[in-house]
């Protein structure tokens, strides 16, 4: 017994194991008796690791921890890609957009960063370097989704105590410490910055509203509200074709002369400029399939 | 010796001068508040709280351009008086991670920094905690920061 145990602390003490020293420092045989007592192992004799060996002595490492990230509890099973990751028609080298995408799969790794679209409500807490180890949370209906790359920003909008609040946050800066979605749903338009134009109403969402939980599988719910807009002037003149929106009241608002008035501005055969065209898909498909694949890892 | 005056009306008698006025006016550049922008006041001063057929307007910002964005301290004219005030939201856009409100806020300010009013009910954007030193009672009666 004397020898098979000391050959085991020989074997570990030549693979320095810190566990190794306790061990040593207990060689007695009343002292491993004990041992062996409070750890209830089924081996007979010596000093053997908790899951069992191959072969006597040889030393196999624990099994690594498990971790479960509860911010993403429920992970899409949609086939998603932000928008950010297609890059724009420039003239520039394709490894700058794959440098990129590496960095943003990166900070993805650290931070979760769900599936959200322009029109659902998102809360977004922020480390606030003028107070430290504070934190800010923000709870706001999203108005737009820009920019490519490392840049993305997308904007909440809400108003507090009665006055209209827009932050622009930037979707890979590392003051971002936690997004969550409140409510997932699309919206008529991809752009609701019209809705600084509506009545307050449409923007107000409370800061302490619970998330509503929403299927991890199937279409995204389209809400298809249109909004009532504050009487005229405008920030923009919304009504004009040129920024196709649908989600807007424009039979309380406008007459029918100003309708006219404003098709004046149709610029119907933009659609139909081939110059214009850029097709997306098949860049899509290679990026999603590479960020699916790095992700995993 | 032609001359080229279009718009200014003079008649120069200098020998072959080339000047070409606009016929039209240039506007200041897009900036945050200047002279003459119309501010809201946040604050529960009675100055800033009761109605008034004008409504407040700066006339100097004290800033080396002309331009006032959050933080700067600038001079209103709020029913018949000059007032100094500072700036805790803007409607031009900043920074991205800093908020944009929907109306030029201002809280009206003593010569000394010390706020007029006793309670700020709007949101402030948390930047502003930058003035701890000098306008740190003015954080003090704000409620939220956004």
């Amino acid at each position: 017994m004397r020898t098979e145990s000391h050959k085991a602390m020989t074997d570990m003490a030549a693979s320095r194991r810190p566990l190794v020293a306790v061990c040593v420092a207990l060689r007695s045989s009343e002292c491993t008796s004990v041992f062996l007592q409070n750890r209830f192992f089924s081996t007979t004799t010596g000093f053997h690791s908790p899951l069992g060996d191959e072969q006597p002595g040889k030393f196999t490492p624990p099994t690594k921890p498990v971790i479960v990230d509860k911010t993403q509890a429920e992970v899409t099973q949609r086939k998603f890609l932000s928008p950010e990751f297609i890059p724009p028609r420039q003239r520039t080298v394709a490894v700058k957009f794959s440098i990129e995408r590496k960095d943003m799969i990166q900070r993805r790794k650290m931070l979760n960063i769900p599936e959200f679209y322009p029109g659902c409500i998102l809360a977004v807490t922020t480390s606030d370097p003028n107070a430290n180890g504070k934190l800010n949370r923000f709870v706001g209906i999203c108005i737009e989704r820009s920019g490519k790359g490392l840049g993305a920003t997308f904007t909440l909008r809400n108003v507090i105590e009665g006055q209209g609040v827009e932050i622009c946050f930037e979707l890979y800066n590392p003051r971002l410490q936690r997004i969550e979605v409140l409510k997932l749903e699309k919206r008529l338009d991809d752009n609701l910055t019209y809705l600084r134009d509506a009545l307050p109403e449409y923007s107000t969402f409370d800061v302490n509203m619970k998330a509503v939980p929403s299927p991890a599988t199937g279409e995204v719910p389209v809400n298809l509200l249109k909004v009532i807009m504050k009487p005229k002037p405008w920030s923009k003149r919304w009504e004009r074709p040129k920024f196709k929106i649908q989600g807007i009241r424009f039979d309380l608002c406008l007459t029918e002369e100003q309708k006219q008035e404003a098709m004046k501005w149709d610029q119907s055969w933009q659609e139909f400029d081939l110059m214009k065209e850029y097709d997306t898909s098949k860049i899509e498909e290679e990026i999603w399939q590479e960020v699916k694949q790095e992700m995993g890892k | 010796m032609k001359m080229l005056v279009k718009a200014s009306g003079l008649l120069l008698t200098q020998p072959f001068t080339n000047i070409v006025k606009h016929s039209f006016r240039i506007s200041a550049a897009c900036t945050a508040i200047q002279k003459l922008t119309r501010v809201r006041v946040v604050d529960n001063s009675a100055l800033g709280s009761t109605p008034y057929h004008r409504p407040p307007k700066c006339i100097h910002v004290y800033t080396k351009n002309g331009v006032g964005k959050v933080g700067d301290k600038i001079l209103l004219a709020i029913k018949g008086q000059k007032k100094k005030a500072l700036i805790v939201g803007q409607k031009m856009p900043g920074h991205t991670m800093t908020p944009r409100f929907d109306s030029n806020n201002v809280v009206l300010i003593e010569d000394n920094g010390n706020p007029t009013g006793t309670r700020i009910k709007t949101p402030i954007p948390s930047n502003l905690r930058r003035l701890e030193g000098e306008y740190s009672k003015v954080l003090a009666i704000a409620q939220t920061f956004i």
